[in-house]
């Protein structure tokens, strides 16, 4: 299955949504862009949880390019669309891999967002493009933790490190780095635990966590990812800000897109806190992670709207 | 817990407040921003736009805004709506019959397995026999998770080895519960999207072949304007007959909580507020109603306080406070006893007026201060205690500072606050808890309760410095006196 077509499948809630609410606005012959079609419009963009800013911003951008005129469903959705484009526009980075030598990724994010799924999936990435894989399974505070990511490390034949329960994070990350460098390893991938962003000891214990794994390897971790629940709302927000005052963040793996109807939280987070999406989660296996292209992403967002344009409005 | 969504309303409602004359233009403003607000503390927009048009109708109404004090009416209504929209609830776990199964679902990551353990805590403390059911077979680790948590709260885990139909897993364990003599039943699911109609369909087995006495839908705070779409699917697929909310104890604004009751129908019964097995508190949408528009959440502030303050000490200092009688040592036990409460911050928060404080004292080290205003009142004699605005004097002050480890001034800052502070609280002694809610914002408004600012105050100007100017010109009118007086004299 191609990129297109998995970003399509998980995104087919959101589609399916802005489908039906968009062209709800629309009548046959068109329709007038007055206040109250630039209400709905909001409606729809916050129900897609862009947050009250992003909606305003792109219901302005309408207001000012369609106001009082009768317009068809393509010409609002080419405008929505170029500023969803613009506003998620980032520079097409994968995942940044060390120039030599060990790449060290630590993963982060708030209790229950997807943290240790989303680093079996992304072992299983760098597993097919070759790379030998350790893990450490720094989440030593909630029960069977580590259990969960031995599991995986089990069904994906890669290296695991792993600490006692109540241990301390930090030795664990140290030992999974160490013991990536002794193998020769290509990636260490070091699991944390699930943490609110408001829990000021916790995020210093992320610190350190960053800190001791910087001593070791030069540059390192050269990843950090926030595991972010599309599901979650604005709440988002502050997430990305606190984890990325915390330990630098330097990309969101989306998790979870695939039941949601909504993902929309990135608009916001891009364009309060700067981070770029680098991974999506569209499912349950360890398969099922794409890397984030913002084209892609708003084009799927739009592309059954866009699928007949003209039958759009006959059919109703 | 609703800090950001507090913050937001507030200053919404603040624009309302600051209004001399309430007219029905800037009341629709001022509701458009209160709007604004539940939004982006993620409540639904059907569900926020309705609040909005219900509260504007009533305060548009002419009682309203004839009335003395029409902003005050219309933040009346935003509360008495809040609440409704919240409530009402039923904390009750209808534990009835014999074994009465409790069912708990959600969304992956929701925290449902947390919340099983924190329930069977619950009950287990209430006198019953809980048994935790392990029917998460999906996600790796999450029968062991249970097994530890089980362990950790002592209630006994049933999970069967190698078994991959949950539904076979609940029957069994029921039966296991009547054979072992558990009396409540616990089921904890695996977590499952509301779309996946498959396992929906198999939650709906489960729930048929069981017959729980209650279906509780976990749901995260966190989560977004998708929260209403997944409690509407659940609620349809199984009937739920309750809400548990979790990870409330971070700054999630948790505008779910407002949505899930209006679209479901189904009421919120507990909230989770913290990662430890205790940290699960029931429901109240009236406190949350007035914390939500600043008024603290006094009610659970003083649940707190009974369930942990000594009792018969607290008779005591009532006793001596009625008296006339406050001294540092009774200071001393007040402060010790509010920290018992929880960390300093999450206790501030929760008083009228203070939410604000709550995010001042983030990053201050509270607890440490704490520690040295102890340290300071242990350094004293016993008499010093007790009267400390009288009799201590430099070489006692030097003395204790000594002692305390601390600079001499420092002590003279707590001697000087409680120099004010005494006779309030011995004033306060006297009162009811409203009225005394109401002295301590009228203290805060007065800045005595500012505790960052309270223990390392820098010094300020004594306002007595003149500039070369002011002394110049002082100078000159004493010098016009002065000539006065002579000429007076001369005449004299």
């Amino acid at each position: 299955m191609g990129l297109f077509d998995r970003f399509r499948q998980g995104l087919k809630k959101t589609a399916q949504l802005l489908n039906t609410d968009v062209r709800d606005l629309f009548k046959r012959e068109g329709r007038l862009v007055d206040d109250a079609f630039l209400d709905e419009l909001f409606e729809v963009l916050i129900k897609m949880d862009l947050g009250v800013q992003a909606a305003q911003q792109i219901v302005e951008e309408v207001r000012q390019t369609h106001r009082a005129r009768v317009v068809q469903l393509t010409d609002v959705t080419a405008t929505i669309k170029e500023k969803l484009k613009q506003l998620l526009a980032q520079p097409g980075e994968p995942i940044q891999l060390a120039p030599e030598g060990l790449t060290v990724i630590m993963v982060c994010g708030v209790n229950g967002s997807g943290k240790t799924t989303s680093i079996a999936k992304l072992a299983k990435l760098f597993r097919s493009q070759g790379k030998q894989v350790v893990l450490g399974a720094a989440d030593t505070f909630r029960a069977a933790a580590v259990e969960q990511l031995a599991i995986w490390a089990e069904r994906l034949g890669v290296d695991i490190v792993t600490g006692e329960q109540g241990s301390d994070p930090a030795s664990v990350a140290h030992r999974a780095v160490a013991a990536a460098l002794e193998k020769g390893a290509d990636v260490c991938i070091v699991d944390t635990a699930g943490r609110l962003q408001t829990q000021q000891n916790l995020m210093q214990q992320l610190t350190k966590i960053h800190r001791v794994i910087g001593k070791q390897v030069e540059g390192a971790p050269h990843e950090v990812l926030l595991v972010l629940d599309a599901t979650t709302g604005q709440h988002g927000i502050s997430q990305a800000k606190h984890f990325t005052d915390a330990v630098h963040c330097t990309g969101i793996v989306l998790a979870k897109l695939d039941g949601t109807a909504k993902g929309g939280v990135v608009v916001p987070i891009r364009q309060q806190v700067g981070l770029p999406v680098k991974f999506v989660g569209v499912g349950e296996t360890a398969d099922d992670l794409v890397p984030f292209d913002p084209d892609s992403f708003v084009d799927a967002l739009f592309e059954d709207v866009e699928a007949e344009p003209s039958a759009a409005g006959q059919s109703r | 817990m609703f800090e950001s969504l507090q913050q937001n309303l507030t200053s919404a409602l603040k624009t309302l407040r600051g209004k001399g004359k309430l007219t029905e233009a800037n009341m629709r403003e001022g509701l458009r921003l209160v709007q604004q607000a539940l939004l982006e503390a993620d409540v639904s927009y059907s569900v926020a736009k309705d609040f909005i048009e219900r509260v504007a109708q009533q305060a548009t109404g002419e009682r309203v805004l004839s009335s003395l004090d029409p902003s005050q009416q219309v933040v009346g209504i935003v509360y008495k709506e809040l609440v409704d929209l919240m409530g009402p609830v039923d904390h009750s776990l209808h534990l009835r019959g014999e074994t009465p199964v409790l069912m708990l679902c959600g969304l992956q990551g929701s925290g449902k397995t947390t919340t099983c353990g924190k329930l069977g805590r619950l009950i287990a403390e209430r006198g019953r026999k809980p048994l935790m059911v392990a029917a998460d077979l999906k996600r790796p680790g999450a029968v062991q998770q249970l097994q530890i948590i089980g362990q950790q709260v002592g209630v006994p885990v049933y999970s069967e080895e190698g078994q991959t139909d949950p539904v076979k897993v609940c029957r069994n364990a029921v039966k296991h519960a009547r054979e072992t003599g558990a009396d409540v039943v616990l089921l904890d699911t695996a977590g499952r999207l509301h779309i996946d109609d498959e396992l929906m369909q198999e939650l709906a087995t489960v729930e048929r072949q069981v017959q729980p006495e209650q279906v509780y839908l976990v749901v995260d705070a966190m989560t977004g304007q998708d929260a209403v779409n997944s409690a509407k699917a659940f609620n349809e697929a199984l009937e739920l007959d309750g809400v548990i909310m979790t990870k409330l104890d971070g700054d999630a604004r948790g505008g779910a909580a407002l949505s899930v009751k209006a679209v479901t129908g189904v009421p919120i019964k507990f909230i989770g507020v913290g990662e430890h097995l205790e940290d699960l508190e029931e429901f109240h949408p009236d406190r949350m109603a007035s914390r939500i528009l600043g008024m603290g959440d006094v009610l659970t502030l003083v649940e707190q306080a009974q369930r942990r303050f000594d009792q018969e000490e607290m008779a005591r200092q009532e006793e001596r406070l009625r008296a006339g009688e406050f001294t540092l040592d009774d200071f001393r036990k007040m402060v010790a006893q509010t920290t018992k409460l929880g960390p300093l911050q999450k206790v501030i928060s929760m008083m009228p007026g203070m939410g604000a404080f709550g995010g001042m004292l983030e990053g201050a080290d509270v607890e440490k201060d704490m520690k040295r205003l102890f340290g300071i009142i242990d350094s004293m004699t016993p008499d010093e205690r007790r009267n400390p605005t009288k009799i201590i004097d430099q070489s006692r002050r030097r003395r204790i500072a000594a002692g305390a480890g601390v600079e001499p001034h420092e002590v003279n800052e707590l001697v000087k606050l409680f120099g004010m502070m005494a006779p309030q609280v011995k004033e306060m002694a006297g009162l009811g808890m409203r009225d005394r809610m109401k002295k301590i914002q009228e203290l805060q408004r007065g800045g005595f309760l500012d505790p960052g600012a309270k223990m390392t105050r820098q010094k300020k100007s004594t306002g007595k410095r003149l500039s070369a100017q002011e002394k110049k010109q002082r100078r000159k009118e004493r010098e016009r006196q002065l000539r006065r007086l002579k000429r007076k004299k001369r005449r004299g």
